[in-house]
């Protein structure tokens, strides 16, 4: 009984001292998660002479004003290819729509195979898990190649439209209505007599909402932070058709531009909309990468 | 009552409104994906010259295959018969492909291995029940929060603080302490290791929340067994948690290759200027630099494509035998019914 005892209280010692241990380990990490884009924030608040003074500081300082005012100085100058409204408003348009389109398509794409029976509906699916993982990379000559001879380079329209045709949104889509979404309600709804579309927009979009929300959230952030494609189709890189990751980059490469603090708020003020985001929707966020909703 | 009947009506009235809804998708995917698909196979049998501008095409069979993969051109022999040798054009596109591929093997292995092994810590710490740690769903949030950072801001970022003149933010530490500036940008292994930190940096999270549903997903029974009968935290983890977590961590890892193989914004961006590293120049990059150029090189960067294709459709084919059987699993339920808990009040 004694020996019994002593067993259980070494154990809950035991217990005390890996969690304390896991927890400075956990407490590290989180720092470090969290230190450059801190660094980023405070030095965005710093002056140049501060700045290659000493590069790396943990208090902010008063020059954030001033930083972004130069940005916008150097972009009426025509100096760089950075205007952050225009960066906000052209990354936001593209963010928005491709975000419309994804979700109301997939969720079409989901009810359809889920609620009817049709011949090549098992097809229809198998080949869209074939697709879910052939990277953008492999197709973007042919992509290039062809928007170019269509004349669309320098147009949204490669950019947005694609965005109709998200296999692994489907496949999340298709996933969460099979395992939460009644086949006989639609059914009670033909009885009542109503329309297959009306059926899909009234009763269909409402109860998938969850998952619609959980990729809205998903395409937004990817779709914002997407540098690749755009930069592929915006050959003439002028400033008015710029998104913001793009925007960022002229005033990096640009090694003429010597303003530190500049350069940092350029970068800092790229990330807020993201971040913001991340801070509305990080638990619907975190819950939606554990059931493997989103692929990259 | 005659099931069977009634699903009959239903699929012979509704079968058409089935493919209504899956019409626009599959219209957009064929113009936008398979025909591009086709596209690329067709350029890289081709040879592209510019010529005032416009690109020329000219049929070239599988020279680009024998230039980028053997550094065999095509000429003639003294009895005028076509033969295929090694030049030195073909000898340095093979060269370039070699070491493309080589620097997008070293990062990808450079980010995930440090990255598998932390994750699978915290997720093996995370879910742990006899551990008291506070705030579990605050770590979390923070550590996944990179992943969603702009990449290509990321980029620009680390290019600021790492810069290789004294002016660079840690370069400029390193010289008011006396030290020699270090090259991070430009230098080969400084550069490498920099990028496998960026890239560790922002995958993580997203792998050790990957994991952790993994975890979850094994009975915890299982556990409580091995408790009762005194295994250590260390062996439960070695002997119940990895072996069972290999399904997960087989396809963790094929979906990192195959994310590893499209590496692109960081090395992209981690640069001097707009002048590319060699050292971290990945596939991805080769090939956006062929063809994104006012010459582009269709040809070679569509033969690449299409090896990449290949290595990925073998990797994907594991992954679609992992995924396939998820479908209707108990957890694949329950996380659904989570989803749908937690955002019930939306």
């Amino acid at each position: 009984m004694s020996t019994q005892m002593a067993g259980t209280k070494s154990n809950s010692q035991m217990i005390k001292v890996r969690t304390t241990l896991v927890t400075i380990v956990m407490v590290l990490l989180a720092i470090i998660s969290l230190l450059p884009i801190y660094i980023l924030v405070v030095n965005a608040t710093r002056d140049t002479f501060d700045i290659s003074k000493q590069g790396i500081s943990l208090l902010p300082g008063l020059n954030l004003f001033d930083n972004i005012k130069t940005l916008m100085t150097w972009s009426e100058e025509g100096k760089v290819q950075y205007d952050a409204f225009i960066g906000y408003r052209n990354s936001a348009v593209i963010a928005f729509s491709t975000t419309l389109l994804t979700v109301l398509f997939s969720a079409m794409t989901a009810y359809g195979i889920v609620v009817y029976d049709f011949r090549f509906k098992n097809a229809a699916y198998t080949i869209i898990l074939a697709v879910m993982m052939i990277p953008v990379q492999v197709t973007s000559v042919g992509f290039y190649q062809f928007m170019s001879k269509l004349g669309l380079t320098d147009s949204y329209l490669p950019l947005i439209l694609p965005a109709i045709a998200a296999p692994s949104v489907v496949f999340f889509m298709r996933q969460y209505m099979k395992s939460s979404f009644p086949l006989e309600i639609v059914e009670a709804a033909r009885i009542d007599g109503c329309g297959e579309y009306r059926t899909f927009f009234t009763i269909g979009i409402p109860m998938m909402k969850p998952a619609i929300a959980v990729q809205a959230i998903f395409a937004f952030v990817a779709n914002w932070n997407n540098y690749y494609t755009p930069s592929m189709i915006l050959i003439s890189r002028e400033k008015t058709q710029l998104t913001l990751p793009m925007m960022v980059n002229t005033i990096i490469s640009n090694d003429k531009l010597a303003d530190f603090g500049a350069n940092y708020s350029a970068i800092m003020l790229s990330i807020i909309p993201v971040v913001i985001v991340y801070f509305i929707f990080s638990k619907f966020i975190v819950e939606g990468v554990a059931l493997g909703g989103v692929k990259e | 009552m005659d099931i069977s009947s009634s699903r009959k009506i239903r699929s012979i009235s509704y079968a058409k409104y089935g493919y209504l809804f899956i019409l626009p998708f599959f219209v957009v995917y064929a113009f936008f994906q398979v025909y591009p698909l086709f596209n690329t196979f067709y350029l890289s049998t081709q040879k592209s010259t510019t010529e005032t501008g416009s690109v020329v095409l000219e049929n070239v069979g599988l020279d680009n295959f024998r230039a980028i993969l053997f550094g065999e051109g095509k000429s003639t022999d003294d009895a005028g018969n076509v033969i295929y040798k090694e030049t030195r054009q073909a000898g340095a596109i093979k060269k370039d492909f070699f070491r493309v591929m080589g620097n997008t093997l070293i990062l990808w292995f450079g980010n995930f291995i440090p990255q598998i092994i932390i994750s699978l810590l915290l997720a093996a710490w995370f879910t742990d029940a006899y551990l008291k740690v506070k705030g579990k769903g605050f770590f979390k949030i923070v550590m996944y929060m990179p992943n969603i950072i702009t990449a290509a801001s990321v980029a620009a970022l680390f290019v600021m603080l790492f810069s290789d003149s004294q002016l660079g933010a840690i370069n400029s530490m390193i010289h008011n302490a006396g030290g020699e500036t270090v090259p991070f940008v430009s230098g080969k292994d400084q550069s490498r290791v920099l990028i496998m930190i960026i890239q560790t940096w922002m995958w993580f999270g997203n792998t050790t929340i990957m994991l952790m549903s993994g975890i979850m997903g094994i009975n915890p029974s299982l556990f409580e067994a091995a408790n009762i009968d005194g295994a250590s935290p260390n062996q439960q983890f070695f002997l119940i948690t990895i072996p069972l977590l290999k399904p997960i961590m087989l396809y963790t890892m094929v979906t990192s290759m195959i994310g590893g193989l499209q590496m692109f914004d960081i090395p992209y961006l981690y640069n001097v200027g707009t002048s590319q590293n060699p050292f971290t120049e990945t596939i991805a990059v080769f090939i956006y630099n062929h063809f994104h150029n006012i010459k582009p090189n269709y040809g070679y960067s569509a033969s690449s494509s299409v090896v990449l294709f290949v290595i990925t459709a073998l990797l994907g084919s594991i992954c679609f035998a992992v995924n396939r059987d998820k479908d209707n699993t108990p957890k694949a339920k329950r996380g659904a019914k989570a989803l749908k808990n937690k955002l019930g009040g939306l």
